[in-house]
């Protein structure tokens, strides 16, 4: 699994990216005549497993894969309106570079043959759960599970012997839920024709959990809402989205925190509501009202709080370029002030080298202006997205190529944040050179070369 | 701004919000009543909260109430209606159909009122693996839900006109029938 390729929910080149991080559409299905997951013995497992696998490899999910990104829209600075539905030369070229890859394909992992920190590297990359990356039983490593990825742009992912049978998950950038839904639904059908799934005329999809039962359908968007929390309007978000019945989660969902200001916003209840009841009211009501607050806030915080605000986003600035150790929630926290104010206009990267893949964007302190292009902005936004999936320990000690223990995954971190930022991509390994003080004189590369 | 119970003159604390049918209805409630009228008192809680508390209230009614039939464990996967209530999954696709009685207001909590599913059907459907045949199904059910509304109507014109001990009656008939 490559590191910068893949992750294509992370690319900010979708509807709302300012504020929308991504879409996740999720479909819980089980197989007939096989007790739930929990219930079910090794053996049974293993026959789910046994079952699934040749009907997820050859029932042609590649196809399956986006064709409809022309309904992405790129994205708009803070406070803009979103371009009409014209769209412009850029995005069409967007569109273009974005024609399902001829070596689309899906990938089918037993993690139960996983080496831990290879699936930890899932969860970072949300592909499987945290429960599933666990397993369950006396030995829940031996647990027989798996996960079929779309790769290279990972944002198909059925997780096997989960709570449920199988868990079909699509992961789309910015506000995407009906594309989402669109692709997850075409693999549902796919994989039904091969296989038989629980269902009843009342209940409709059968699950584990009874708060599932019915569409199976979880839809959640993840939300960068850093100016909420600033105006501290935050929680009444939570509690408006609370008594909708709506589940507000942190960036790992169920039981995590929102670090980096990211909040996952989906939908609780799965009967008596059709999957377009859930799609329409999440996507064409309730997030757009949420953006919009989001915006509002970034807003009212440039009028009134400009140089407190830009104060917040230079000192983040400071730290993520100057730091010699950070922890996961330093860097988070940074990057989440860093992405706003790329958004806002505050703060600029500049991309050098070609846009393809974001791995090459650099850093310049330009003085703040009205950026150049809108694909540029997703390129930004891009970055910090993936400084944000960098900076995850698992991630890191990839990059770095090593095992890290708590102290040094910190130094990498900072070191890894600071090359980000200085536009070049630092892996050197960890035992070399820590001293290079002479570094900020001679550049970056400098550092990297003498490591 | 306060608002007063609606069964008393003390300000309300619990205030109740649900769909019946399309129609949204409140209730609005002081602590008394709102135990009197069998709303027990939680703040806003995740769907887990809200089965434990159902399940609680289920288990107080049993407790109450004359033993029923004692329910066996589910044909297809043995398990217990008492081992889902600790680990909180079904065993099986055949649970549904085992358990519908208990599950039945359980679920409608759990989705805010919704009761039968609408939307995506499996395109193939293989006769002999639903868990209850499906008109039997749609019959028995239809015919529970029109009698729960019955009472849930007789309930609010006994408790309108302060006739508690109807209203109590009309209650706990309300929960046998899982609703």
């Amino acid at each position: 699994m490559a590191m910068e390729v893949g992750a294509s929910w992370l690319r900010a080149d979708g509807n709302m990216a300012d504020v929308v991080v991504s879409s996740r559409v999720r479909l819980a299905r089980n197989l007939a005549g096989i007790a739930f997951v929990a219930r079910a013995s090794k053996a049974d497992r293993q026959r789910v497993l046994d079952v699934v696998r040749p009907v997820v490899l050859e029932a042609g999910l590649d196809v399956a894969q986006p064709t409809a990104q022309a309904v992405a829209q790129p994205a708009t600075p803070s406070g803009e309106q979103p371009p009409a539905k014209d769209a412009s030369k850029a995005s069409e070229k967007k569109a273009d570079s974005k024609k399902p890859d001829p070596l689309s394909r899906v990938i089918w992992i037993d993690l139960h043959a996983t080496p831990p920190l290879e699936r930890s590297l899932l969860v970072e990359r949300h592909l499987i759960s945290k429960q599933h990356q666990k397993g369950k039983g006396p030995t829940p490593n031996d647990d027989p599970r798996a996960v079929a990825i779309g790769v290279p742009d990972e944002r198909l992912s059925i997780m096997v012997n989960e709570e449920d049978h199988l868990r079909i998950q699509m992961l789309h950038s910015g506000l995407a839920l009906g594309t989402a839904w669109q692709h997850a639904s075409e693999v549902d059908d796919r994989l039904e024709a091969g296989l038989d799934f629980a269902y009843s005329s009342r209940f409709g999809y059968l699950t584990a959990c009874p708060t599932n039962v019915g569409t199976g359908l979880r839809m959640s968007v993840m939300l960068h809402l850093p100016g909420l929390r600033l105006t501290g309007e935050i929680d009444k978000v939570k509690r408006a989205a609370e008594g909708m019945s709506l589940a507000v989660r942190g960036f790992y969902g169920e039981g995590s925190e929102a670090v980096g200001d990211l909040f996952q916003i989906s939908n609780q209840t799965t009967l008596g509501k059709s999957e377009p009841q859930i799609l329409q009211e999440l996507e064409q009501v309730i997030i757009p009202r949420v953006v919009e607050y989001e915006r509002l806030s970034r807003r009212e915080l440039l009028h009134k709080r400009r140089i407190a605000l830009e104060d917040q986003v230079w000192r983040a600035w400071g730290v993520l370029s100057n730091a010699r150790m950070l922890t996961t929630e330093e860097a988070m926290q940074g990057l989440s002030l860093l992405r706003m104010g790329i958004a806002m206009g505050i703060v600029r990267l500049h991309e050098r080298g070609s846009d393809k893949g974001g791995s090459h964007a650099g850093v310049g302190l330009v003085p703040s202006q009205r950026l150049a292009t809108r694909a540029t902005l997703a390129g930004m936004l891009r970055t910090a997205n993936q400084m944000m999936l960098l900076a995850q320990p698992s991630h890191l000690q990839r990059a770095f190529g090593e095992e890290l223990d708590q102290e040094q995954r910190r130094v990498a971190r900072a070191r890894l944040m600071r090359a980000r930022l200085a536009g070049e991509k630092d892996t050197t390994p960890l035992t070399q050179d820590e001293g290079d003080r002479g570094a900020e004189g001679k550049g970056p590369a400098g550092e990297a070369g003498t490591a | 701004m306060s608002i007063k119970c609606d069964q008393c003159d003390r300000d309300a604390t619990v205030h109740e919000v649900s769909m019946r049918n399309g129609v949204r209805i409140e209730r609005h409630l002081c602590e008394q009543c709102a135990v009197d009228v069998g709303i027990s008192i939680q703040p806003a809680s995740p769907v887990t909260e809200i089965i434990k508390q159902v399940m609680l209230q289920d288990v107080a009614a049993k407790a109450a109430a004359p033993r029923g039939p004692v329910i066996a464990a589910c044909p297809a996967c043995k398990m217990t209606f008492g081992e889902f209530k600790q680990g909180g999954l079904l065993g099986c696709a055949m649970c549904y159909a085992t358990f519908e009685a208990q599950l039945g207001p359980l679920i409608e909590r759990a989705h805010e009122g919704g009761t039968a599913h609408t939307g995506k059907q499996p395109k193939r459907a293989l006769s002999g693996v639903r868990p209850t045949p499906a008109p039997q199904q749609a019959d028995l059910h239809a015919r529970r839900q029109q009698r729960v509304r019955d009472l849930r109507r007789e309930l609010e014109e006994a408790v309108a006109s302060e006739r508690y001990e109807q209203a109590a009656k009309l209650r706990d008939e309300l929960r046998q029938l899982g609703a």
